[in-house]
């Protein structure tokens, strides 16, 4: 599956199936989230089929960025089987967060 | 927006690399603050700067300004927030990013130290980025502790879409708009359980869900964790190369003497060794 973009619905959807969930939290109006986009549509690629890889936009859902306590973005947050596993906050390089899916595959 | 060279730094050292680097054809981008509000403007006489003595810091900056401007160097007035290495270089500032294919850093020296519990709840209500992270404390208090001149225009920023903002800083600047509340404090330290819930301003508590914390510049190593330092300084080899491949050092941030003479040298041997990276690069 390509890079998903959820709404409140998608996303939930998504969480409640098995497997592993990567979801950006981010803002147009955000540099540091702009600059972390391509390497979050990489890993989109390059998990397709093994993990859902998704970007939330916080400005259009501030129900889920509410539920997440999202203070600061971009905000990457792993989920596996619907649960929170893990969460990044700013800007890191992409073997970051490949470290963590490879983890929990 | 793509770069040969982007240079984080708009001081003496900063202006030379880029400088150097439209010497060899290269096109050059200069984040930083505006020129007139480098610590140097407040010199009043230079006396070591060979052929131009007597001259004032604010003379030297307005002329090495100028220099940078006629040899075609780009500009753009802020703070870098954010560095990536990731096919080059992303340096986003603000709301926009702008691609480097080698890095130059010469941020000078960040003269002031973290504040208690700055790192613990970095991300978790403490910010540098208004822009990036105001919307989420909308309805919410938020502190803005100011370090530099433009800050009060950050803090009516996110006064105007919905925070309820209080200012502190030593003094009160005279750009910060009368309805925004001002606590005169020089000491802050940040509190919290799991976020942020207030600030103590010399020793008085103000309960806030957010903090924004504005400083001249962010220090090289929370731009690039990866760089190594010495002694709270960028290390460097002779060619002003860091351990990191395409980015490099020069002024203040890579040691003493901090002097306006070191800088421009250590500047024009920093834009042309980026060159020849460059150069190597498209080989």
């Amino acid at each position: 599956m390509a890079l998903q973009h959820f709404n409140e619905a998608s996303f939930d959807q998504a969480l409640a199936q098995p497997g592993l969930l990567v979801a950006d939290f981010w803002a147009e109006w955000c540099g540091p989230c702009k600059m972390l986009g391509p390497v979050v549509e990489q890993l989109a690629g390059t998990y397709d089929g093994k993990a859902v890889v998704g970007k939330v936009n916080v400005d259009e859902e501030p129900e889920l960025a509410r539920r997440y306590g999202i203070m600061s973005i971009p905000t990457v947050i792993f989920f596996k089987d619907g649960q929170e596993i893990d969460k990044r906050i700013g800007v890191m390089p992409a073997e970051e967060f490949t470290k963590i899916i490879e983890e929990n595959l | 927006m793509q770069y040969d060279l982007i240079v984080l730094g708009s001081g003496p050292a900063g202006l030379a690399a880029a400088v150097a680097a439209r010497g060899r054809g290269k096109t050059a981008l200069v984040v930083g603050n505006r020129w007139q509000d480098s610590p140097l403007a407040k010199a009043e006489k230079i006396d070591n700067y060979l052929g131009l003595p007597g001259r004032t810091g604010y003379a030297l900056l307005e002329a090495f300004q100028k220099h940078a401007e006629d040899a075609g160097v780009e500009f753009v007035v802020g703070r870098a927030i954010s560095v990536m290495a990731w096919n080059g270089f992303s340096v986003a500032v603000g709301s926009d990013v702008y691609q480097g294919s080698a890095l130059v850093m010469a941020p000078g020296v960040v003269r002031q130290a973290k504040f208690p519990g700055e790192p613990e709840y970095l991300g978790r209500g403490v910010s540098y980025c208004a822009t990036c992270d105001g919307m989420n404390f909308r309805g919410r208090d938020v502190v803005v502790a100011g370090r530099t001149p433009d800050a009060p225009e950050e803090a009516a920023f996110l006064q105007r879409i919905g925070c309820r903002v209080t200012y502190t800083a030593p003094k009160r600047p005279d750009n910060l708009p009368d309805e925004i509340p001002f606590i005169a404090a020089g000491k802050v330290e940040i509190r919290g359980e799991q976020t942020v819930t207030g600030v103590v301003l010399d020793g008085t508590e103000v309960p806030c869900a957010g903090v924004f914390i504005l400083r001249a510049s962010l220090a090289p190593t929370d731009l690039l964790p990866a760089l190594e330092t010495d002694g709270g300084y960028i290390r460097v080899d002779r060619a002003m190369a860091t351990n990191i491949s395409g980015v490099f050092a020069c002024g203040d941030c890579t040691g003493a003497p901090l002097q306006v003479a070191k800088g421009v040298g250590e500047g024009h041997v920093a834009g042309l060794s980026a060159c020849e990276y460059l150069d190597k690069q498209n080989k």
